[in-house]
């Protein structure tokens, strides 16, 4: 009777030590998946470049000053109106569109939806969106106001691809990055119909120093 | 007194000998997911502004982050312009070289892919980003992303 059985290990207390663990885990983990705002720079001019001469009336020009307040085309104006006045400027229409590449004559905006006032854009493919900062300005007013900017131009792509393809530019894109094969070229061409109907002009000006 | 004897059958008590095992499933999940910084912050942890037309990031190995914030240590002072770049307070001027460093470690064909993404804090002031951007210019790294907490649809 010399043999005797080995004691079983108490199990019991297994689940305590991986709870444990695990919230240390849950706790430490960081999910976040990196977003934000992407912006494609524009190259370096050459010494001799002289910058194109753009009408007046084709500029949304967007000052933000040092205290973070707004002077949209000489006016002052709160963050939450510049989505609409900006929808308001773009989807003008007033004139005819740049001519394409191949020399074919500019074409009248026959997708815009805006008042056709003389005094305001000619095509969306002509607007460009201005945004002067101060280098005072605080980076969170900064982002507000191009978030809204992009915001503005979501809503007229959304606008147009619903009227075109049925369904929201949005939900396009998302289509457009799952599909595959020849289901992906159709999505690509779509894609960069909206993209080219209302292409997303917006530049940086030099900001003005706070001296 | 019988009667209430008999009532007292007693449920049996739920097994959870298979408790520790789903715990463990659990636990490995989050171990295999959970990614460690690997830049420790010299600066506070920058408050991001909160944006919702917001693009996600793809490809982590082609993105490099610039951080700009508030310093943790004081000598830098209590702005919030301060750059971080790997693992040290820097200067707009260190920007170039950081970059190029980056560019270093990536295929040539997969240069043009790469992202610059700057974590700013909401109080930063644009100059400083401006002068981050010119950098960048200077180097053509031309594809940027400001990042941003995914806020509320208002």
């Amino acid at each position: 009777m010399a043999r005797r059985d080995t004691p079983e290990i108490n199990a019991g207390s297994m689940a305590d030590i991986a709870f444990l663990l695990l919230i240390f885990f849950l706790v430490t983990t960081t999910m976040n998946v990196d977003s934000g705002i992407s912006k494609k720079l524009s190259e370096k001019p050459p010494p001799d470049y002289k910058p194109p001469i753009i009408k007046e009336k084709n500029i949304f020009e967007v000052n933000i000053n040092r205290n973070n307040d707004l002077l949209v085309e000489g006016e002052e104006m709160k963050v939450e109106d510049l989505k609409e006045a900006a929808i308001k400027f773009i989807d003008n229409g007033g004139g005819i569109g740049k001519p394409g590449e191949d020399g074919t004559p500019g074409t009248a905006c026959d997708y815009c939806e805006g008042e056709r006032s003389e005094s305001s854009s000619d095509h969306p493919n002509k607007t460009i969106i201005s945004v002067q900062s101060d280098r005072g300005t605080e980076y969170g007013a900064y982002i507000k106001v191009q978030n809204e900017l992009l915001k503005a131009y979501t809503v007229l792509r959304n606008r147009l691809s619903k009227q075109r393809y049925g369904m929201l530019y949005t939900d396009l894109e998302k289509r457009y990055k799952d599909s595959r094969g020849s289901d992906k070229e159709e999505f690509k061409k779509k894609v960069e119909d909206i993209k080219t109907s209302f292409p997303q002009i917006i530049s940086d000006a030099e900001p003005t120093s706070a001296n | 007194m019988s009667k209430f004897k008999k009532k007292k059958k007693g449920l049996p008590a739920v097994n959870t000998a298979a408790l520790p095992d789903i715990v463990f499933m659990l636990l490995f999940f989050f171990m295999v997911t959970t990614t460690m910084r690997e830049t420790s912050l010299q600066i506070e942890a920058p408050r991001l502004p909160s944006a919702t037309e917001i693009k996600k990031l793809e490809h982590k190995s082609l993105v490099s982050t610039i951080y700009v914030g508030k310093a943790k240590d004081e000598k830098y002072g209590t702005g919030y312009n301060r750059i971080q770049l790997n693992d040290k307070i820097a200067t707009p001027d260190d920007v170039p070289a950081f970059i190029l460093r980056a560019r270093e470690e990536v295929s040539e064909a997969e240069i043009p892919f790469m992202t610059t993404s700057i974590k700013a804090d909401k109080e930063s002031s644009v100059g400083t980003i401006t002068d981050i951007r010119l950098k960048l210019r200077d180097v053509n790294a031309l594809k940027l992303s400001y990042s941003t907490q995914t806020g509320a649809d208002n």
